[in-house]
């Protein structure tokens, strides 16, 4: 009796143990399935759109890349326009946002007065949470007349020597896109920036103001050398979002296919140009173009994003500087 | 002299900084304001309960695009969140060091900022175009897809601040690791998890991009999620593009209505984690 309970003990212990041995790998082996679906989701992507831009490749081939063609109804179809409009957009967005964005994350970790700090702070990472397509309305009713009526006016008379600053007075362009853009990223690079600037260690500054340094000399002997790379990482995410942004872009950047020197003249973007003509493309030809059009984006933005990937862990294994 | 020039470089630099930060700030302060101004005038309680009216009416809602908003946005956390949660808790529990492991996390780190448009030509391949119909449903996974990397990287950083210790103990009483992560580590990160999932919440809830391939828009209240969706962001967008002033004061009021939710719930989860650090 006692013998038979004690084995029939063994017996359920053996059975528990090879239960959580079975359990566990059934788990294990979950988890990891939707681990590696993030993988495959991602390769999915590239698959897709590259099997759905099959008939442009053929039709087109490498000169997809450098023409300037885009008629629907000849089926002509190439890449340059949008591609230079999403870089243009792109560069014109990180010249205003990154020194104001590095001004804004200053004033909040070094500058204000100290009761500002905390709330002002809080007000810009809530503000990078303000979806994209708030910023682009508010760039269409609101900016784009005062651009019309206000400051291409005033550029053209004081800069239009240029010929970037010459051109139709719309509102609408490349220039109020840039600007739309800058603003919309600008809480997200201030708001990482300014994180970084926080994590410098108060007794580096202190031994720094110790010496007799000012201010400024602070900021540019200690926290920005200790920041570089972490600077340079939300730099770099920054842009790998305005590339790929679709809305604040479409609402003002015009819908126009040409190159033009001017900044003031309506132009189109990767984003913009899928936004608008996706649903409406009628030919295999023109919907695979736009296929393309959706990979030459991803590639760019993996490019981008995938190099501030890459900085910011080096960063991490290299001791934090 | 030398220190002359020092403090003067010193002041114009401030200068320049301390304006810089304020322009910012004030542009910033302008749009929240217009958003707010422009937008709180276009509510109303027809706002809440009408569908839309033609142009030209100066009436109608846009009740059905709030709740197809609502039905998308919930039916993408019903699918990202399992998805994201298992993925997280492999990265966290199995697969810290490997090389797997950061090649998992190394592309979940590009699909968060990812241009979300592609997503929605993506889903547009896949299921648009296969069932020959945009949806409701489309919708939900193109946004589920955006949410899923949040979700994922979120749940593995809150489950690594789990002390060590905690799985030890649980393990030396004998407990199957299955049977440890729900009892014990989940609830032991469940609050910073939360907070990743109403992060993503936030974020989709305002996208327009993954929506304009896959939900469309309607008119219409719709029967079921196999048909376009009415959705606030595309209506906002189809509206501001529009020539009709009253269809623009909608668009305000639209503005202000995902602007709103969007801040709320973002406040709401800060609120939470600070809660639960003074612990």
């Amino acid at each position: 009796m006692a013998r038979s309970s004690v084995a029939k003990e063994c017996d359920t212990d053996m059975k528990t143990s090879a239960n959580k041995a079975w359990g566990d790998t059934l788990f294990k082996g979950m988890t990891l399935f939707f681990a590696t679906g993030i993988l495959i989701l991602f390769i999915a992507i590239l698959i897709a759109l590259w099997h759905e831009s099959a008939p442009a490749i053929d039709k087109f081939g490498l000169s997809f890349l450098t023409s300037t063609a885009w008629n629907p109804v000849k089926d002509e179809f190439g890449a340059l326009i949008p591609m230079a409009g999403t870089i243009l957009s792109t560069i014109l967005a990180m010249l205003i946002a990154v020194p104001l964005s590095i001004g804004v994350a200053l004033f909040l970790a070094e500058l204000a007065p100290v009761w500002m700090r905390a709330p002002f702070g809080t007000a810009i990472e809530l503000l990078a949470a303000i979806p994209s397509i708030v910023y682009g309305m508010w760039g269409l009713f609101v900016l784009a007349p005062i651009m019309a009526d206000h400051v291409q006016p005033w550029l053209a008379e004081h800069l239009g020597f240029i010929p970037l600053f010459s051109g139709p007075q719309m509102g609408i362009g490349m220039l109020t896109a840039g600007l739309v853009l800058a603003l919309m990223i600008l809480p997200f690079i201030a708001s990482v920036t300014r994180d970084v600037f926080l994590m410098v260690p108060q007794n580096l500054k202190e031994a720094a103001y110790g010496m007799g340094a000012t201010t400024w000399e602070v900021v540019r002997d200690v926290m920005i050398p200790y920041g570089k790379k972490g600077i340079v990482g939300a730099v770099f995410l920054g842009m790998g979002r305005a590339l790929g942004e679709t809305m604040a872009v479409t609402f003002v950047i015009g819908n126009a296919y040409h190159l033009s020197w001017s900044l003031f003249a309506p132009g189109n973007s990767i984003a913009s140009t899928l936004a608008n003509e996706f649903t409406e493309a009628d030919s295999d030809v023109y919907l695979a173009s736009l296929m393309e059009l959706g990979l030459v984006l991803f590639l760019l933005t993996f490019l981008v994003l995938g190099a501030a990937q890459l900085w910011l862990k080096r960063g991490i294994e290299g001791g934090g500087k | 002299m030398r220190m002359q020039r020092r403090t003067w470089t010193n002041r114009l630099i401030l200068f320049l900084s301390g304006s810089a930060g304020v322009l910012g700030l004030a542009m910033l302060v302008w749009i929240l304001g217009d958003v707010a101004i422009k937008g709180s005038s276009a509510i109303n309680w027809d706002f809440f309960t009408e569908l839309p009216a033609p142009p030209g009416m100066d009436e109608g809602g846009l009740a059905n695009a709030i709740v197809g908003t609502v039905i998308m946005t919930l039916a993408a956390t019903m699918i990202a969140v399992p998805f994201g949660v298992m993925a997280g808790t492999w990265l966290s529990e199995f697969g810290r060091e490997s090389r797997f492991g950061h090649a998992v996390r190394y592309v979940s780190d590009i699909l968060v900022s990812a241009p979300s448009i592609v997503i929605g030509m993506f889903v547009y391949i896949i299921m648009v175009k296969t069932m020959g119909h945009f949806s409701g449903w489309a919708g939900a996974v193109a946004l589920a897809i955006i949410m899923l990397p949040v979700v994922s990287r979120t749940t593995e950083e809150m489950l690594k601040l789990v002390p060590h210790e905690l799985r030890e103990a649980a393990l030396a009483l004998g407990a199957p690791y299955w049977k440890i992560m729900p009892q014990v580590i989940y609830r032991a990160a469940v609050s910073g998890m939360i907070t990743g999932i109403m992060l993503a919440v936030a974020r989709v809830a305002g996208e327009t991009a993954p929506l304009l391939f896959t939900a469309l828009n309607s008119p219409y209240w719709s029967e079921s999620m196999n048909e376009p969706m009415a959705n606030l962001t595309v209506t906002l967008f189809n509206y501001a593009m529009s020539p009709y002033d009253d269809w623009h004061a909608k668009a305000w009021g639209a503005a202000f209505i995902i602007t709103l939710a969007v801040l709320v719930v973002t406040i709401f989860t800060r609120l939470l984690l600070r809660k639960r650090s003074k612990h």
